[in-house]
């Protein structure tokens, strides 16, 4: 046998299953973001390239109020979210173990561990009482739920950024005289940036997708982009739905391409 | 050790709690908090219009396997259309991991024995899907598989059928779904555990005059073991707990736990059966992981 030939990593069939995998896995992906640019609808595929359906979701004023309301919570749920791990990140590295750690990492990780529609259901036994008691209906319900669930998101990359430093240049600071304070500002909160910013990205995108919890919490007349969709759906499929759906998926990307090329300068 | 190190010590242990704790307020008012408030739920009346009232009952936890007789009040009877949900459940994930394992694995390991370069570009496309909206990814194979689809379509257009196949609204398009949404959970993991894999040992078994299967069997396997089981883990309980998928998929009479737990909080108006079936999902769940790390713990040793 030509054994100086035989790749001992090699399995049969291992090769040809994973690249019907990948074509799998995207194929329909492909083909909504196809779907949202063709003209026609139902049987054939293209009956034309157009860019109708964005126009259509883009004029939609129900579309322009669930995009605004989904930024806004995104955006205020990840600064909560990063600042709250950054913090936590900051308390639970580098450090000797100590009494009620392990308490601390099962808070942070909850959020990862109990299914979306346990803490859905949760939450709105929960607010629905505070509804009534408070009588405030506003976003403030779903930013603080969003914030909840993205802890664990953002704290994962600032603590692996965090666990991969360099421990000397902080000495170093503290022994040309540098306050404590001084050493955060100039010397660790520089080197942790890349981590803060990879985690501030992931817990916008997560923020951005959630649908289960949203739905529970949220007052009426408060849809996000991905529950307006839901609700769409309930419907009938719209190539609409399709159109936003591809510009979603666009940012997702855009994110995701960012932050591979964030966290892997750190290698 | 010395009073002030000591002393040191107890104040860096402060600093830890005090940096924790906006994250714990955080986590405490909008996730851990509330379900211990549900459990208080789940021992509650019902309400006439959904929420309860502050009476102490057991019904709920009852009703999730009993079913008051309606003709013969008092007397309890299993509760069929419950158990026959709770069952989908279970089959689906467990059919849903499966698959995943069978095709995941071979994936990974491609993936795995990539070079560097390549393979970094490899591990983004499979991550790629793994942050893409849920929703999305289901709207995408409900695309695929409905009755305009492009699977239907293209059969039609050949001539092999002559009507669609119904696929969407049927268990087999929540399974499909599934495997499909929740397969880079699975890939992830064994990718993990097998790049720590050192191959050189296959080389050793093919010298010892060991076959491909008995490759496969008494090396690969035993090593990759605690990939494996993280990746069934993290695709069994995101299934088990379901609610986008099944509920685009399925319709909504395939409905899966989730779903039907969905249901006790609108049409169903039951939040105390409703708050005692997510306090058992949560219980399953935990118990699930509680396998997992004792299972990982025993693995460690081998590396």
């Amino acid at each position: 046998m030509a054994d100086r030939n035989f790749n001992a990593t090699r399995l049969p069939g291992f090769t040809p299953i994973a690249l019907i995998v990948f074509a799998l896995l995207y194929l329909p992906i492909v083909l909504l973001v196809a779907y949202s640019f063709s003209g026609g609808y139902s049987v054939s595929l293209f009956e034309g390239l157009t860019l109708e359906w964005y126009r259509k979701a883009w004029e939609n004023e129900a579309v322009q109020s669930a995009t605004l309301r989904s930024l806004t919570i995104a955006l205020s749920a990840s600064v909560i979210a990063t600042f709250c791990a950054t913090l936590a990140a900051l308390g639970t590295t580098r450090r000797k173990a100590f009494r009620g750690q392990t308490f601390i990492y099962v808070m942070i990780n909850q959020p990862l561990m109990v299914p979306e529609i346990v803490t859905a259901v949760a939450l709105l036994i929960f607010f629905a009482s505070i509804k009534v008691a408070t009588g405030y209906q506003g976003l403030g319900y779903l930013i603080a739920a969003h914030s909840a669930f993205c802890i664990p998101f953002a704290y994962l990359p600032i603590r692996a950024r965090l666990e991969g430093m360099d421990l000397s240049l902080e000495t170093a600071a503290a022994d040309l005289y540098a306050t404590p304070w001084q050493t955060f500002r100039r010397v660790t909160l520089p080197l942790l940036g890349p981590g803060i910013i990879a985690g501030a990205m992931l817990a916008f995108v997560i923020s951005l997708d959630d649908v289960v919890i949203t739905e529970f919490v949220k007052s009426g007349g408060q849809d996000t982009l991905p529950t307006y969709m839901m609700g769409q759906l309930r419907r009938v499929m719209t190539p609409e739905v399709n159109a936003i759906s591809s510009v979603l998926l666009a940012l997702t990307v855009l994110l995701l391409t960012a932050f591979f090329l964030l966290t892997r300068k750190n290698d | 050790m010395s009073d002030a190190e000591k002393a040191r010590d107890t104040a860096t242990v402060r600093t830890s709690w005090l940096l924790s704790t906006p994250a714990l307020v955080v986590l405490t008012f909008a996730a851990s908090g509330p379900l211990l408030i549900m459990l208080v739920y789940s021992f509650l009346t019902k309400g006439q219009y959904g929420n309860v009232e502050w009476v102490f009952s057991t019904e709920g936890w009852r009703s999730i396997l009993y079913s008051e007789d309606i003709f013969d009040p008092g007397v309890f009877v299993w509760a069929d259309a419950h158990l026959t949900i709770f069952w989908r459940s279970v089959k689906l994930s467990l059919m849903t991991t499966v698959l995943t394992l069978a095709v995941g694995f071979p994936t990974a390991w491609f993936i795995a024995t990539r070079p560097p370069k390549s393979r970094a570009l490899w591990l983004f496309l499979i991550t790629i899907p793994f942050w893409t909206n849920l929703l999305i990814r289901t709207v995408a194979i409900f695309e695929v598989i409905r009755n305009e689809g492009v699977i239907n379509s293209l059969l039609m257009w050949t001539g092999i059928i002559s009507a669609p196949i119904q696929i969407t609204y049927t268990d087999t398009a929540v399974f499909i779904g599934m495997a499909y949404v929740y397969l880079p959970l699975m890939v992830l993991p064994l990718f993990a555990a097998i790049d720590r894999f050192d191959m050189r040992l296959i080389e050793a078994a093919y010298d010892l005059y060991a076959s491909r299967l008995a490759v496969l069997r008494r090396v690969i396997l035993p090593i990759v073991r605690p990939g494996i089981i993280a990746g069934s883990i993290l695709v069994f309980v995101p299934s088990l707990g379901a609610v986008v998928t099944p509920r685009i998929l399925g319709g909504g009479k395939n409905m899966m736990i989730g779903n039907f737990i969905e249901l006790q909080f609108g049409q169903g108006r039951n939040w105390p059966l409703g708050a005692a079936l997510s306090m058992s999902l949560l219980v399953i769940v935990t118990v699930a992981l509680l396998v997992y790390v004792r299972a990982a713990n025993r693995e460690s040793p081998h590396g």
